[in-house]
């Protein structure tokens, strides 16, 4: 391996779904049925279905308080972590419901990655140290370290940045770099889908441009899901783009369609500003 | 345009102004007048006990004549104590304390812990020292009445509550934001907790627990009934020991002068050592990651 920044590599190896006992494929699509969501009394998702293609970026809009993060945070089954939360419904990865019984929460929380809204670096780890805190925190044993830390850097392309000091702590890299760095390490575990909430909005125009970039590259090899209050960005990185207000979907198409041809008269007056 | 008229302060509110804050600066004065005389006269007669000879290298002799022997055995005795009582009470106050924060959270289950560890902070250290005493040292339990590690047990129960909630409010501000992160990696809790929550806290800990090893160590009452008073240097946890407390405890009622100056050294000597502790505490929180 080359120690030259370069284009994310695509690796050889076909992502390992043995974790959830997922059948192998090309692309590994997320479908959403009939999701209930709650935080104690308040019901927070009232019946979502959406699919999730493989290999495609899906962008959630909304208004603040619309269950657009929710939704994400049940795909992982983040959600559950909330004291008081809970969640009734189907979350499919490839077929496999990630509810079902007998089903390992961490196998989950492995196959589908999140990137959270506030860069969250682990403060006592280096910058090798917090991308390779996926493997050692999910006990994965791995003979090459090493590269696969490098490796998801250089796809992150963070490589040439902090390359000469890999032994630094995490939270010394500007707020760009370090929500850079959290994808590295949530790369670093091969997960099948990443999840993204809100993953530029702590961030400065440059640094979000480098991650926009970023998620359009990192769509060859995963199903992302981004949740955005910015539509313009939803406009530059997402294949299709849902629409969601009061815990229900208004609407999912194409992202051009959602923006040029709402077909909901509430979408159309969210895309064009006049309330959210 | 003329400048807007802008009132002098009134005579009335000068006045205010100086009388407040002169009974402020006499009551802070007041207060500092027994902390001023108590640090005077530790070394004023602690100094003069810590130059002569012997004092820190010899135990007491109980000799009526002569040289009383110095406090080496009392020294070493506290340390004995308070480190196995340390070694009691920081592990088990650090796991409640991470139960409490990771585990029980609001349940009723944990809810009531915590009452019951505020109430065991409100209880007199004598009471533990009383509590010792009827269940080891009458009933002989180890084959020793009182021995150094009932003290230590005394102690322990003594400091606990003070890790446990010194613990809580450290692993309180560790940010949630941390354990997501490790958990939406896959992480497994015990993981999260070990190699994240832990490593993140562990500055706020040790000052925690050092400032409960500095309270246990000046405590004198749970040692009395438990560890009972003794002179010479003893490795013996099982049997009976001396401590600085106890020592000091013995000597200022006795009536000979030399042996009460003693007393006052090794109450300097008390005083130095949890003063140590409390400077290394602070040192140590400097470095805290969480704030």
């Amino acid at each position: 391996m080359t120690a030259t920044e370069g284009p994310p590599e695509q690796t050889e190896e076909a992502p390992d779904l043995s974790l959830l006992g997922v059948k192998e494929g090309t692309g590994h699509s997320v479908k959403v049925q009939a999701l209930q969501a709650y935080y104690g009394q308040q019901h927070a998702l009232r019946g979502i279905d959406i699919d999730f293609p493989a290999n495609e970026v899906t962008a959630i809009i909304g208004p603040s308080g619309s269950g657009k993060s929710t939704v994400v945070r049940c795909i992982n089954r983040m959600h559950e972590e909330i004291p008081g939360a809970r969640a009734e419904g189907s979350v499919t990865l490839d077929g496999v419901d990630v509810y079902g019984d007998g089903v390992d929460v961490t196998a989950v929380r492995r196959a589908i990655g999140m990137v959270f809204q506030k860069p969250n670096p682990f403060p006592t780890m280096s910058i090798f140290d917090n991308v390779a805190a996926g493997l050692r925190l999910t006990g994965t044993k791995s003979d090459n370290l090493r590269e696969r830390v490098h490796r998801s850097l250089r796809a992150v392309g963070l490589w040439g940045e902090v390359k000469g000091r890999l032994g630094e702590p995490g939270t010394g890299l500007s707020g760009g770099q370090q929500q850079r760095l959290c994808i590295a390490r949530t790369i670093a575990i091969e997960p099948e889908v990443i999840l993204m909430d809100e993953p530029c909005s702590a961030l400065d125009p440059i640094a979000t441009l480098k991650v926009e970039e970023l998620i359009d590259e990192l769509k060859e090899r995963y199903t992302i899901v981004i949740v955005t209050h910015n539509m313009q960005q939803a406009a530059r990185v997402a294949n299709s783009t849902v629409f969601m207000l009061d815990g229900e979907v208004i609407e999912h198409a194409t992202t051009n369609d959602v923006f040029t041809r709402p077909k909901d008269e509430r979408t159309e007056r969210y895309v064009t500003g006049k309330f959210g | 345009m003329s400048a807007p008229a802008l009132p002098a302060i009134s005579a009335r509110r000068r006045r205010t102004d100086k009388v407040m804050r002169a009974l402020l600066l006499g009551g802070t004065g007041i207060a500092l007048v027994p902390l001023i005389l108590i640090i005077y006269y530790l070394l004023h007669k602690g100094l003069s006990a810590w130059t002569s000879s012997g004092f820190f290298t010899t135990d007491p002799n109980g000799n009526f004549f002569g040289s009383p022997g110095g406090i080496r055995s009392a020294i070493f005795g506290t340390l004995e104590i308070v480190a196995l009582a340390s070694l009691i009470a920081i592990p088990i106050g650090i796991g409640v304390a991470l139960y409490l924060t990771e585990y029980g959270r609001d349940s009723a289950f944990a809810n009531v812990v915590r009452y019951l560890i505020d109430v065991m902070t409100g209880v007199p250290s004598i009471v533990f020292g009383l509590f010792i005493y009827i269940v080891l040292v009458v009933a002989k339990v180890g084959g020793s009445s009182f021995a150094g590690w009932k003290g230590s047990l005394a102690l322990a129960l003594l400091m606990l509550p003070i890790v446990v909630r010194a613990a809580e409010v450290v692993l309180l501000l560790v940010p949630d934001s941390l354990r997501e992160a490790a958990l939406a990696l896959g992480a497994p809790r015990w993981r999260v907790v070990s190699r994240v929550v832990l490593p993140t806290a562990a500055p706020g800990l040790v000052t925690g627990s050092l400032l409960a090893v500095a309270r246990g160590m000046g405590e004198t009452a749970p040692l009395l009934f438990t560890v009972s008073v003794a002179f010479g240097l003893s490795w013996n946890l099982n049997g009976v020991m001396n401590s600085l407390p106890a020592q000091i405890y013995g000597d200022i009622t006795n009536p000979r002068s030399v042996v009460v100056t003693r007393a006052w050294g090794a109450a300097l000597t008390l005083v130095a050592l949890i003063l140590i502790l409390n400077v290394v505490a602070r040192l140590i929180a400097r470095r805290s990651r969480v704030s």
